[in-house]
């Protein structure tokens, strides 16, 4: 038993394998029972084992779905481009500007506390807000900004994006704020005695030893942006659609094969994105 | 998990329950408190109240389940062992009934068969009426027999869905924003309202009203609303999504709390809407009219099935909840919102003479009308929209409909949702 143990081969097996079964089952195993239903057929109410590539013809050939996947990455680069500003101006403030460890901490927390809410009710705390007798308009109205309420405020691709830089502006912060954090002052020290002015501290230095936080963070907003249906449900008011309400819709009325057919394209896509960012950063060396 | 398990354990107590005192009515009285019947269905008639007074009335305990239309349809086709009743619409009948997970009901265990309206037995409202387009529900309220699953047109004593609840729908105005009267079902797409009109994002019933507008704006007229033939709902959805394209939607809808706050907010001062929506509306203190249209109105109906795994005790128990059902207490809660009881004579002994001169008969309120919580819903002289029981459910134009091309109609949705 002893020797058995001592095996380094075997002891790395045994080690791993908790972690692999879980990601086997959890994992693994529903994205390959996705993969297997998106070529079975369904009717109204049931739904019949096949091997029929229907639903990824119809998907294809509709010009919906090329139209849906363009307005999905619409939202995704318009998001993450926001997300980005916001977020690295906040890790910098917080990093670099805020001298006190304590405060720092103090203000990050700060920045978590919406967080303690969840993502529906901040979201649709919104709609009042924003609509056409809310209190954007009525505030600006009496400012005399405008004369007729701005009926682009609410049910538009502004709502949408407004709500997705509110909710994930933070999965920029968070990541960025880390890898800031870990960078030696003295480089900074550095380059300022060689000479370098601010901006290209921060062009030269800064930037390119943030690039694994700025890397982390597209990665959870590039995901959580192509795979969010509700928030593009409530916010355009249901006149948009983005490709995760075609797989709902597709749910709710019980299409299941061609709902997995939708998941696997956008699976597939989401992969690419993820793949050719990592092609521009290491996040493991980096980590 | 530990309900599974607590329900085997009731059952195989029925069992032997029922193998040792057969017919013996004090245990089974005893045993009857122990049943619990799983109900789930639309929100609408779906109500805790009820289940509460099942309690006090009969002694059993309803678990209640509200979802939405899709939901419950899904639940329905694909999990028969998760409910005991469901509650739902004709048109998801005509889908589920196929499947063989609701069972058939003997109509002579119906204490009040012979008093359920017309409506859901011969389609006819009075003998004279004239059947309207769509699934009407006595389309899809009969069966062969006891193991049926195909529908028959005559009253064959095997019901699919016992029926509960119905009523006729049409649209939702606001007058005060409007300034004007609203005869047409096409005013919503009159560009008067652009920005400032909605539709409902459930395919199978938005299609109707879809289709009663374009009848209205006199486009096309369908030889049968609820089975449009491929051409006919790309035309339709056409108009739509050229509608759509101008702006003229502010948003859809799905839930009923969503139409209710579109309407509330002034979002939207017209859009397709259900009864209730308007209360909710108009309690807030907003003006809000269900506004009756010359074309007609959209009707639908909802009824109790039972599920096919439903057997002993516990089909005895749901056999004397929708005795229960029809004997006028549901009724008169139910009708007291603004809905019809299925059994309107029997609901009448739960509702005072004003209320039922205001909802059934069409009369002016004598006293404030509230509703079943106590909300003033009406003032003293005002008139329910549309009139009497006669004259709402004798202009239905249509019903709630699934179609032969369902499937086709679903994608092209979808198409117009996404355009």
């Amino acid at each position: 038993m002893e020797r058995l143990l001592k095996n380094k081969a075997l002891s790395g097996w045994l080690m791993v394998s908790p972690l692999a079964a879980i990601l086997m089952f959890f994992l693994v195993l529903p994205i390959v029972m996705i993969v297997i239903v998106s070529f079975w057929r369904a009717t109204e109410f049931s739904i019949i084992p096949d091997f029929d590539l229907e639903n990824y013809q119809y998907l294809f050939g509709s010009a919906v779905t090329y139209k849906v996947f363009f307005n999905t990455f619409k939202y995704a680069a318009i998001t993450w481009a926001l997300t980005l500003g916001i977020g690295f101006t906040v890790a910098y403030f917080l990093a670099f500007h805020i001298r006190s460890q304590t405060w720092q901490i103090a203000l990050f927390l700060l920045c978590t506390i919406p967080f303690w809410t969840s993502n529906i009710i901040r979201m649709i705390s919104w709609i009042p807000f924003l609509g056409r007798n809310g209190i954007a308009n009525s505030a600006l109205i009496s400012w005399g900004v405008i004369d007729e309420p701005l009926e682009w405020l609410l049910f538009s691709d502004f709502a949408v994006i407004l709500a997705f830089v509110h909710l994930y502006t933070l999965f920029m912060v968070v990541p960025i704020f880390n890898t800031m954090m870990r960078i030696d002052k003295s480089l900074v020290e550095a380059a300022r005695d060689a000479g370098a002015s601010g901006a290209q501290i921060l062009w030269n230095v800064i930037i390119p030893l943030t690039k694994p936080g700025i890397m982390i963070g597209t990665i959870f907003v590039v995901t959580l942006v192509m795979g969010d249906f509700i928030t593009v449900r409530f916010m355009s008011g249901s006149q948009s659609a983005n490709v995760g309400r075609l797989i709902s819709n597709d749910i709710a009325l019980l299409a299941y094969p061609s709902a997995s057919a939708t998941a696997v394209v956008l699976l597939a896509t989401v992969l690419i994105v993820i793949a050719t960012l990592l092609r521009f950063v290491d996040i493991r060396k980096e980590l | 998990m530990t309900k599974i398990s607590r329900r085997h354990v009731l059952k195989g107590g029925a069992a032997f329950a029922a193998g040792s005192t057969l017919g013996a009515p004090m245990i089974w009285a005893q045993n009857i408190k122990d049943v619990t019947l799983r109900q789930f269905g639309t929100g609408v008639s779906n109500l805790n109240e009820v289940a509460q007074k099942v309690k006090e009335d009969l002694g059993f305990t309803l678990e209640m389940t509200a979802l939405d239309s899709d939901s419950v349809t899904q639940r329905a086709a694909t999990q028969p062992k998760s409910f005991d009743i469901a509650d739902i619409e004709y048109w998801i009948c005509k889908k589920v009934w196929p499947t063989g997970n609701l069972q058939a009901m003997d109509t002579s265990k119906i204490k009040n068969y012979d008093k359920i309206v017309g409506i859901f037995r011969n389609g006819k409202l009075t003998p004279e009426s004239v059947i309207a387009q769509g699934t009407a529900p006595h389309t899809v309220g009969f069966t062969s027999g006891p193991n049926g699953t195909d529908f028959v047109q005559e009253e064959s004593g095997w019901m699919t869905l016992i029926p509960t609840i119905y009523n006729a729908d049409t649209l939702g105005i606001r007058p005060d924003l409007i300034g004007r009267p609203i005869r047409n079902w096409s005013e919503l797409l009159n560009p008067e309202f652009k920005g400032k009109a909605s539709i409902l994002d459930i395919s199978s019933i938005g299609i109707m009203d879809m289709a009663m507008v374009v009848e209205s704006m006199g486009e096309y007229k369908y030889p049968d609303k609820g089975n449009m033939t491929r051409d006919e709902i790309d035309m339709t959805l056409a108009i739509f999504t050229e509608a759509k394209k101008n702006g003229q939607f502010r948003a859809f809808w799905k839930s009923f709390d969503e139409s209710v706050n579109l309407m509330a907010s002034g979002e939207v001062v017209i859009q397709s809407m259900w009864s209730p929506a308007i209360t909710a509306v108009k309690s807030k203190g907003i003006p809000c009219v269900y506004q009756p249209l010359e074309e007609g109105y959209r009707s639908w109906g909802g009824g109790i099935g039972l599920s096919a795994a439903l057997t002993g005790l516990e089909r005895d128990a749901a056999y004397e909840y929708i005795n229960w059902y029809l004997d006028g207490w549901v009724g008169g809660f139910l009708m007291r919102q603004g809905y019809y009881s299925a059994v309107p004579e029997t609901s009448r002994n739960y509702m005072s003479a004003d209320e039922w001169g205001f909802w059934f008969e069409g009369k002016p309120a004598e006293g404030d009308i509230t509703n079943p919580y106590g909300q003033v819903m009406e003032k003293a002289g005002a008139v329910r929209d549309g009139g009497s029981f006669y004259d709402r459910m004798g202009s239905v134009a249509c019903w709630n409909a699934v179609m032969d091309e369902n499937q086709y109609m679903v994608r092209k949705w979808n198409e117009f949702i996404a355009a």
